[in-house]
Formats: structure tokens, sequence, C-alpha cells
């Protein structure tokens, strides 16, 4: 272990030390350097996707068309999913994952390195595809995330081909991605660290890679039966022909529900290291949380159709779905017991990651009630497609996913860097995005419950009052991430030394090298008892 | 300085628990006029309180520990990191909760499913981008289209009290009768969506989906379209009138007298002043959406139909074809189907008059009718 604990002239005498220039990055296979490049990449994405958003908010500052047209209005909110989802949220993780598991587990890089490489320049190359619709004669996609057909078929715009062909490019990366995180945790743990002993961030990647692998492949057989219906005169969606434009949403949601959840599982691992460690006390109910996980990852499965209760399903299946949907909740509620229950009767400390770690628990656990309320069948008549549902996933979706990665970031970015972040900064960055945050997505539950849909470029004037808040809200919250990536350059470049544990109450072998942490992280594995 | 977080929600509950405020400042869903939108109201307020009461006491917790367990106080961590009694209590307890909430969700679900012994059916088409309502005892049936003037979306003229929530002409129907909704659409997915009825139901090509209301009280209850349908999603509301029985009657009956007078109007003579001016209003209802109330189109998505060949060349029949049959693989309609011989001469006459298109031609109903009949 000594030798790879060297200082930094050393290591680049070192025969595996990175190459120099940018070839160290488009040959790399170093599991930091892609970690570093997925985050780079999956921050820029989120940049561009809340500009978009920014459009959005915007425009519906004030009922009436202003600033663009319905057409370009309908684009901005399919590239802002789009974008968030597959650009920002999903690569995030990847890089956490790729700078953390081999750390986490003992091991000295990822298991399949050329391919790690190859996922991350797949995925630039598809968002430069999908971004690139943009500039399009016709526009880009414009028919929302979920592409339901036919409107995205029959309907959609030329663009669409390239929609799909970068769709293809994202499921390959992600699925490469997924193999290569279970050949590390499977093969790469360090002696003595057996299942039950790993870290729950490992456990929670470990499952989120199982989904993916069965997810994703369903997405790309989803837009193929899209392209063939575009292109090869088949009519799988198209109901003139003999298709069905209902099958189309159920093969989406039976990829998009368990997707819901790549999105938010890894976040409960990031949070279930982070409160341990602030807390100064040891993670309470390690096993059920292991098993909490598991299940929703199973229940993930069956409950898809609760996104189409109003399709007009027969009776039994809204039933069927309504049931699942609900059970649900048992697990997800143990999880936020188990989290009270770590910082009950604790010694805490609230620096940024546990602050942001607090907020997630409180915010994820609106937006868990919130779904519970949606998986109410006869109530979801009555919120489907409104601002209810947007309310709903955001809260999930920002205050959850989002507010996980940079809890993960603030934990973690001494132990990269080997340089503290200012906590000033960290702070206000937490406080003003906590603010915006709720500003921006509290209203839109009134919006939802007074009759107001999404996706919709116009509106009403009762719906006025919100959504000029809604906007103020937004653009706060949007103007605050120049905080977080003023705070990354900043502490890079000139923040104070970290030590090796960085944190009083830290615990795990990430902390058991030295921060920064060498380019390769266990070359002698470490013994786990 | 956790306390905000925490806090945040109490405002909001108390909004909600004051039924005078919910009201004025509309954050709460309507009760509503049917049986089936009460129930999903009482539904949505159980879960809503079963939701508060287990984020007070969660929360409560939390809330307790970051104030005095924390290290600045001198706290020390206690050392246990497991429970079963409690972890099983924490298992049962949100299931049971669970079931009794399942009970009263099932029996109104099991309620909007039955249509059953309806007294009057409507079959409701979705169109881009409005609605199209079928008596289908009485025979008749019309477009019921945005009234909202463009000068008012795009800021040109103040707003009215209704905007983007009027029509044309609303859907009429009889308080006190079980009314069975028959809900297809021609080309995208829409959905049909009433609050005050309770009714939600997704409007898909090939699909006729059933749904159901009885109105309690008289009354104009206002939606929307709730599906993602393109561009003009925003702009197909839905407006319902509620009339008692008697006064319903009599509108069918002057509604069967008038759709005979309609057909009428398409062996009528028509001069160029009529047309033009049926067509403006038949073009801004119909055609302005995606061709602009200008004429001038949305390129490259959406041609204009100002000072082109087709709309100024001397022979107006691939003008009038296009119309009727639409652009297949384009986002341009099939107008056929939709509009009578004499609206669609009326809107050929305009767009080949309006705009500078001066061509001087008359496009009358008797064409059109000869044109639709050569396919
Ligand atoms: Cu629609």
């Amino acid at each position: 272990m000594s030798a790879v604990v060297d200082t930094h002239a050393e290591e680049e005498h070192h025969a595996h030390g990175p190459a120099k220039g940018i070839t160290r990055w488009l040959f790399t296979t170093n599991h930091k350097d892609i970690g570093t490049m997925y985050l780079i990449f999956s921050f820029t994405m989120f940049l561009l996707a809340g500009s978009f958003a920014m459009v959005i908010r915007a425009e519906l500052f004030e009922p009436g068309m202003q600033l663009v047209r319905p057409e370009f209005f309908n684009q901005m909110t399919t590239m802002h999913g789009l974008t968030m989802i597959f650009g920002a949220i999903m690569p995030a993780f990847v890089g956490l994952a790729n700078w953390q598991i081999p750390m986490m587990i003992g091991a000295p890089d990822m298991a399949l390195p050329r391919l790690n490489n190859w996922s991350f320049w797949l995925l630039v190359a598809g968002f430069v595809l999908l971004e690139s619709t943009l500039f399009m004669p016709g526009g880009a996609p414009n028919f929302g995330w979920t592409a339901y057909a036919p409107l995205s078929t029959t309907y959609g715009p030329p663009s669409t081909t390239y929609f799909i062909f970068a769709v293809h490019m994202m499921g390959i990366s992600s699925i490469m991605g997924a193999i290569n995180i279970i050949a590390t945790i499977l093969n790469l743990r360090a002696p003595g660290m057996t299942l039950m002993k790993m870290p729950l961030f490992v456990w929670t990647w470990l499952i989120t890679a199982f989904l993916l692998i069965a997810v994703m492949p369903v997405l790309a057989g989803t837009v193929t039966m899209m392209l063939m219906d575009i292109h090869f005169h088949t009519s799988f969606f198209n109901a003139a022909g003999g298709g069905d434009p209902v099958m189309y949403q159920h093969i989406f949601w039976f990829f998009g529900h368990p997707e819901v959840y790549i999105m938010i599982l890894p976040a409960f691992g990031i949070i279930s290291e982070i409160i341990p460690t602030f807390a100064r006390k040891k993670l309470f109910g390690y096993t059920s949380m292991v098993y909490a996980v598991a299940s929703i990852a199973f229940l993930s499965f069956v409950v898809w159709a609760h996104h189409m209760f109003t399709v007009g399903m027969p009776v039994a299946g809204e039933i069927f779905f309504m049931y699942t949907t609900m059970l649900i909740a048992v697990p997800t509620g143990v999880k936020v017991f188990n989290w009270v229950a770590t910082m009950f009767r604790g010694s805490m400390t609230f620096e940024t990651p546990m602050l942001f770690a607090i907020a997630f628990v409180v915010l994820f656990s609106i937006g868990g009630f919130s779904g519970l309320m949606l998986a109410i069948a006869p109530a979801d008549f009555q919120y489907q497609d409104t601002y209810f549902v947007v309310a709903h996933f955001h809260y999930v979706l920002v205050s959850g996913a989002l507010f996980g990665i940079f809890a993960a970031v603030y934990y973690w970015l001494p132990k990269w860097s080997g340089r503290m972040y200012d906590e000033t900064l960290g702070k206000t960055h937490f406080w003003l995005s906590f603010i915006g945050m709720n500003v921006t997505f509290f209203p839109m539950h009134f919006l939802g419950l007074a009759g107001m849909p999404r996706r919709i470029p116009d509106y009403a004037l009762q719906f006025t009052d919100f959504n000029q808040v809604a906007s103020v809200g937004a653009f706060l919250f949007g103007a605050t991430q120049l905080i977080f990536l003023f705070l990354v350059i900043k502490t890079v470049r000139a923040g104070e030394p970290a030590t090796a544990k960085v944190w009083e109450g830290s615990h795990g072998l990430e902390w058991d090298l030295p921060s920064p942490a060498p380019y390769h992280s266990w070359t002698t594995p470490p013994v786990v008892d | 300085m956790r306390v905000h977080a925490l806090w945040a929600g109490v405002p909001v509950a108390l909004v909600l628990m004051s039924p005078n405020v919910s009201a004025d400042w509309a954050v709460n869903l309507p009760r509503g006029v049917t049986e089936v939108s009460q129930s999903i109201y009482h539904l949505h307020m159980t879960i809503f309180w079963i939701c508060v009461v287990i984020g007070i006491v969660v929360f409560g917790v939390m809330l307790w520990s970051v104030l005095f367990h924390r290290k600045s106080l001198g706290h020390k961590s206690a050392n246990f990191h497991e429970h079963t009694l409690v972890e099983i209590a924490w298992t049962i307890v949100p299931l049971l909760i669970l079931v009794a909430m399942a009970v009263p969700a099932t029996a109104t679900l099991l309620d909007m499913y039955n249509t059953s012994k309806s007294a009057v059916d409507i079959k409701i088409t979705g169109y881009q981008w409005k609605w199209h309502y079928q008596y289908l005892d009485d025979k008749f049936g019309f477009f019921s289209v945005l009234s909202t003037p463009q000068d008012e979306i795009h800021n040109m003229m103040p707003k009215d009290k209704w905007y983007l929530r009027e029509v044309d002409k609303p859907l009429v129907l009889p308080v006190g009768e079980k009314v069975r909704f028959l809900v297809t659409s021609n080309d995208v997915i829409h959905s049909w969506w009433v609050p005050d009825l309770g009714v939600k139901k997704d409007a898909i090509p090939g699909y006729i989906n059933e749904t159901w209301a009885r109105i309690d009280k008289p009354g104009i209850y206002r939606g929307q379209c709730a599906e993602l349908c393109g561009q003009g999603h925003a702009f197909m509301p839905i407006v319902v009138k509620a009339v008692p029985k008697a006064d319903y009657d009599k509108w069918v009956a002057e509604q069967r007298k008038q759709a005979e007078q309609l057909a009428a109007l398409n062996s009528k003579t028509w001069t160029m002043a009529e047309l033009m001016s049926r067509g403006k209003d038949k073009f801004d209802a119909n055609c302005a959406v995606c061709h602009q109330a200008t004429g001038v189109g949305q390129p490259p998505t959406i041609p204009p139909l100002k000072g082109r060949p087709i709309t100024t060349g001397p022979d107006p029949s691939q003008h009038i074809y296009t119309v009727i049959h639409g652009r297949p693989g384009t986002m341009m309609p099939a107008f056929g189907k939709q509009l009578s011989p004499v609206d669609i001469a009326a809107i050929i006459t305009y767009e080949r008059n309006a705009w500078g298109n001066n061509t001087g031609q008359k496009v009358t109903p008797q064409e059109v009718l000869k044109a639709e009949q050569e396919k």
C-alpha cells in the first residue's frame, strides 16, 4: 500500500500514472478520471437542462404567450426532462459510483476499465446528438420525455429519429456502466468484506445496476418500435393500422417506473453513509435497510400502470396497481424511520453534507407523501397530468436525487481533491437551494389541485399568482447553482488541505486512504474484519 | 436552524385546514358536484391528513433530535443500532393504515367504473385541438372550440375573466340524470377532464373509453385537455353547462332543428362578403393555432398561407383537396371529417383573399361538396 501513498512528484514517474494532456482524458481507463469526467459532464448537462427550465418558468410567469411559441415550449419541457434524467442525474450517480465503489470496497480500480471509458464517451456522443436536434429543421422532440405514441410517431418532428438513436446510445452506455459496477462489486471486494458488510452506497448501486440491466433494453425496444412505425410502415402503436397506443405506455412505464428508482436508490445509499457520520452513531437497522432497498427494487416492476390510471384499464387492473403502489410506502417508510432513528440520540453536527442529507429526508418524505396520495387510484383521476404530479416528482428528484448528489459531492470532495471546501459558501449554497426549491415546487401542489394541467405554455387567470411565485423560486434556485460551480473550482484550486479522515465521525475504507486519494486506490487490498 | 425546514409544512397545513381560504385561493381540490367527485374529495382529504399526522410524528422526532441531540450541546451519541420490536412495529402499522385506506378507495373505484343504466349517452372525440360532442340518442353533434381571441393570447388586448376557459358551444347536460361518456380521439391522445365532475378519461385513437357523471347542481363547470397533444394542448378547454331536465329537453329540440338548418346552408348561394366573414371566424377557430392569424405559419414545420402558389394560384382545386384530405405524414389534418362544406368553403375563400392574397376567387359549398364526393 505504501507504494501507492506516494507524493505527486513521484507518482508522475510511476508507470501507471496519468498520461499527459488531452489523451489522459480521451483514453483513460482510470476510475477516478472517468468519475471526474462523468461528474463534470453531468453538471454541464444540469446547467443546460436548468436553462431550459428557466425558459419554461419565464414563459409561465404570466398568462399569455410572451417569449416563445407553444411549439418551442413543448421542445423545452421535453428536452428539460430528457437532459435532466439521462444527462444530469443518472451520469452523476455513475460518476459517484466510479469514484467511490473501488475505494469503498478496497479495489484498485473498476473491474472493466476499458468498458468504463467506452461507456462514458458513448454517453457524450449520445448527448451531442440529442442536443443537436434543437438546431434541426422542425426543432427538437416536442412530445414530452415520455414520448407517447402516436404524438411522437405519426405526429412527431423529423428529429424524432435522432432522439431514438440518442436514446439507444445512452441505453448502451448505461448497460455497460451497470455491468461494470456489478462485476466490480461481485469480484473485487477486499478479503473479509461479505455482502452484508458492504457500505449501503455500494449495496444500493448493486441493486440499481441490476435494475438498469433489466429495463434499459425495454426502453431500447420501445424506441425501436417507434423507429419501425416512423420509417418502416409497421403499426405497433398506430391504431389505424391495428396497433395499440396504450401498449406504448405499458412498455414505456415498465421501463419508466424502475427508472424512477434508478434515480433515487443510489441517493438512499449516500444518505445512509452521511447521516451516521455526522450523527456520530452507527446506522440504525443496516439489515432492514438492505432488505428495504431490495423490496423497493422488486416492487418497482409491478407498479408501472399507476402512471396510466386514466387510460381506461379494466377495473381489476386499476385495483392491482393501486395496491402494489401503496405497498411501496412500507419499505420506503422503513428507510425514513431508520434514518430518523440514526439521528435520534446521536451527537449531531451540521456541516453542508449533513444539511443536504437532513433536507433530503424531510423533502423526499414530502415527495413520498404526495406519491402515496397519487397511489389512491380514484384520487389519481383528479391528480393525473396536473401540476400536482409535477410537484411530486420534483420533490423526489430535486430534493431527493439532486440533493443526494450534492450531499455526496460535499461529503467526498475533500477525499477526491485533498482540499476542504469553504463551509460558509457550502451552507449558503444549501440554504438558497433549499429555499429556492420549496418556493418553486411547493405552490405547484396547489396549482395542480386547483386544476392546472402540466405541459401547458399558457394558463387560465386563476393560476397566475402561484405560477409567479414558482417562477421567482426557480430563478433563485437556478442562480444559486452557480455558487456551487464557484465553490468546487475554489476548493480544487485553493482549498485548505484535508486530512485522511476528513470528518470526525467518518467510517469506511475510503477514509483509510490519504487525501487526495492516490491514482490507483488499493493496490494491496485491505483486510476487513 | 433546521427548524425552518421542519416547519415549512405548517403554514401550508394551516392554509389547507381553513375551508374559506381554500375556496378563495384555490389551493385544494374542488368538492365538485357529483357523488363521485365528492367521494374522491373525501379520499383525498383522508389520505392527506394521514400524511400530515405521520409527517408530524416523524419530523417531530427528527426535530427533537436536531434540537437536543447535537454535539454543540455536549450530547454524547448512544450506541444502539437495531431494535427488532420497533422495526417490526413500523413495518406493520403503516401496512394496517394502508389496508384501511384501500377499502374506501376500492369502493369509489368500483363506483366510478359502473357505467350501466345511463339516461344520456354522449360520444366525446378529441381532435387537435378541440372537442367534438355527439349526442348519440338525439343524433346531433358539434365541435366545441376555444373562443378566447388570439389577440388576448398574444397580449394585444386585456384578458377576459374566463381566458382560455371559454368555448363557442358548451356541452349541455341535464341535472340529476346519469350521463355516460364514450371518449375517443381522432388523432393523438387527449384527456377529457372536468374537476367538478370528478371525471378524467384519456381520449385514445382506436379506443372507446367509458365513464359517467350524474350532476347534482345546475351550473357551468370548466376543465381542459389534460394529456399533452401537441402545440394547441393548452388551448382546448371544456365547458359543461348543466341545466334542469326540462331546459335540457328544450335545448335538444332546438339543436335538432338547427342541425337541419345547417344542412340547408350547404345548398344556399353565398356572397363573397358572407363567405369572408364566416371564413375569418372559422379560420381563427380552426386554423390560426398553427398557420397563425396572419397566415404566416411557423416555418419550417408549418408552411405559410400568405403569398403561396397553393393559396394564390389560378386553380383552387389543390387547395380544396388539401383542406379536405389533409397532408398525410404532416400535422395538417383532414378537415373534411371535421367541418361542414360551407365552413370549408368559407375558410378557403378567406385564405385566398386575406393577407394580400387577393385572388378575388370565391369557393362555394357546392364545389367543396363535389370535391368531397369525388374521392
Ligand atoms: Cu388535447
